[in-house]
């Protein structure tokens, strides 16, 4: 009975997502209905996070099937912890969205596809059959292309078309690589596939499919050299949409790599394989971040940066790398979107997209200069905010494995997203006023950016406390013989 | 008989790559279409191409084929079918609202100016 709360997640805003699609045209209701949902859904989460930290990985077998032939939602506290950050982060996003999208848009189901992207993220996220996974995934997919296109600007058209493009491509080779996963073991419960790839001799054909997997989850993820469509396909849409783009819709493929490389192929050219396409992410995404004038590129490419070094803690996959990878993962996760929202008012206040054409808002905007300085310093890692313990981490374990230079460049590429992201609060907020400011009202937006940013000041003061859950955490995902006992126990 | 499968998807994924990394529209969203077939081929020989009935329950029969691929490949179908299906109505939009069909022209970013 207990375990039958793990569907609350993905079922809720399902339900809410139709109820909205039936509420025509007056934003308000659909706001107070989209905002009570969020929270129903955020609630229930954390139901399921403080539940399983207390007994365990928790299972369900959905219609009552045994284990390899039904579907399946294994949910450990990594998902439980994802699960809860993106339903908090996609509420947050909610109230943001009331003053910064626009009411045509709100008028052609944007909360709807909101809805239907959150529950196919928790899904994704919770599952435990390998097929369910593609199909969550193309759930949120679908979602992020209306999201992605609803309002129908011309850039917006492009860039979809070329967005989308590339998910049908790697969508594609998703079901080709779980094809020729179920010819070598018969099997599509993720933690049956694991016992019987254990028990296979054969290792190359493993290593193609997991390289064919590498290749679909780095698409979504953004990793080199797969990254090309990130930078220009989440320029395209408006501010709230990017946030959720940005601060979610890549962590999936991350997650993805992180619960099918421990399971599946936990081989050595794996991981060299993993470690150098995550360093290549970061140096390129450095480039990126220190090549644009556009505050939106900028942040945009600090993604992959990130992207880099989660992927290069997860591929060495020892306690200490697992767990700066996940304490890494959901600061990035909160610090992103704060720093969209916070870009995204100095954008409606300024009405430019480039830092070096607005000048001076200190003077009128204190709150939101020193909000903004505070992201900056917790994206960069400054010890006692939010980015620092996540990076201790992992260059604490690449030195400890002999990767001399990853650790370096990981160490460096902080210096280069603080560059990259102070250079925007120097030309902003410091010197000569600019005489083209807005009036227009942003209350909302800035009380939702505060919170995000608090929140991620407070992920960083209390780390002490979150480290039992993330040190568990890293342990269930490099040690998959819980995940797989599930398994045994029937 | 598999082997001939695996030759026909193959031929399928080249056609399909041709057709992707072509100019027009158009091509290209055949090209997606093409290549979701050709997945769908090898999921299908992938499961085993062995003779045996439909897999509906029979009170003689002694051997079915595999009835997972079958599944599987409903649910792609569909979920292809429903995103051709978006990305067709784009093309749609995107021509009327941009008057070109031709992918090179379709340059949605703006470049830094110095």
């Amino acid at each position: 009975m207990m375990s039958n709360s793990l569907v609350l997640p993905i079922v809720i805003p399902a339900i809410i997502a139709i109820i909205l699609i039936f509420i025509g045209k007056q934003p308000v209701i659909k706001r107070i209905i989209a905002f009570a949902g969020m929270f129903i859904t955020a609630v229930c989460a954390a139901f399921n996070l403080i539940n399983i930290k207390q007994h365990g990985i928790q299972m369900l077998e959905l219609g009552s099937w045994q284990i390899p032939y039904s579907i399946t939602l294994s949910v450990d506290l990594l998902s439980a912890a994802f699960v809860f950050t993106s339903s908090v982060i996609m509420l947050l996003i909610i109230v943001y969205s009331y003053q910064s999208i626009s009411i045509e848009r709100e008028r052609y189901y944007y909360y709807a596809s909101v809805m239907f992207m959150l529950a196919g993220l928790n899904g994704a996220f919770s599952t435990g059959d390998i097929f369910n996974l593609f199909v969550f995934f193309e759930v949120f997919l679908m979602s992020s292309y209306v999201l992605m296109i609803i309002g129908g600007t011309k850039i917006q058209l492009q860039e979809s078309i070329k967005y989308i493009l590339v998910n049908v491509i790697s969508s594609s080779f998703f079901v080709l690589a779980i094809a020729m996963l179920y010819s070598v073991v018969g099997s599509l419960n993720m933690a049956d596939i694991s016992l019987k790839l254990a028990k296979i001799e054969n290792n190359s054909i493993i290593t193609i499919c997991a390289v064919m997997f590498i290749f679909v989850f780095a698409t979504k993820a953004g990793m080199f050299p797969l990254y090309f469509w990130l930078p220009h396909a989440y320029y395209a849409p408006p501010i709230p949409i990017l946030t959720m783009f940005g601060a979610l819709l890549t962590k999936v493929g991350i997650y993805a790599i992180m619960r099918t490389y421990p399971l599946f192929f936990r081989t050595e050219v794996v991981e060299n394989i993993l470690l150098t396409l995550a360093i290549l992410t970061i140096i390129f995404g450095c480039i990126g971040a220190l090549a644009y004038r556009d505050m939106k590129k900028i942040v945009i490419y600090n993604i992959m940066i990130a992207v880099g070094v989660i992927i290069a803690g997860v591929s060495i996959l020892t306690t200490d790398s697992m767990l700066g990878a996940i304490y890494y993962i959901f600061h990035d996760i909160i610090i992103k979107a704060a720093l969209f929202m916070l870009i995204g008012i100095i954008i409606h206040i300024t009405g430019e997209t480039a830092y070096d054409r607005s000048g001076g808002l200190i003077k009128k905007y204190p709150v939101l200069g020193w909000t903004f300085f505070i992201a900056t310093l917790s994206l960069a890692g400054i010890p006692p905010l939010s980015g620092f313990y996540g990076k201790y981490y992992i260059v604490k374990a690449l030195l400890s494995e002999n990767h001399v230079l990853s650790a370096i460049i990981v160490l460096v590429s902080s210096l280069i997203v603080l560059y990259s992201v102070i250079r925007i609060f120097i030309n902003v907020f410091w010197g000569e006023p600019s005489t083209a400011v807005k009036h227009a009202p942003y209350s909302k937006m800035m009380v939702v950016s505060c919170l995000m940013t608090l929140l991620a000041v407070t992920f960083g003061i209390y780390a002490d406390y979150l480290f039992p859950l993330f040190h568990e955490a890293a342990v269930t995902i490099t040690d998959p013989s819980q995940y797989t006992q599930i398994m045994e126990v029937k | 008989m598999e082997i001939i499968m695996i030759i026909l998807a193959g031929i399928l994924v080249a056609a399909a790559v041709y057709l992707i990394l072509s100019r027009s529209l158009l091509r290209v969203i055949i090209g997606t279409s093409v290549l979701t077939h050709a997945v769908n081929l090898l999921l299908l020989s992938m499961g085993g191409l062995k003779t045996g009935a439909i897999p509906i329950y029979g009170e003689t029969v002694k051997r079915y084929v595999d009835p997972i691929p079958q599944a599987l490949i409903l649910t792609a179908i569909v979920i292809s079918f429903a995103i051709t299906a978006f990305f067709l109505v784009l093309a749609f939009r995107s021509y009327k609202e941009l008057g070109t069909d031709n992918l090179a022209e379709m340059r949605g970013v703006p470049d830094d100016e110095q």
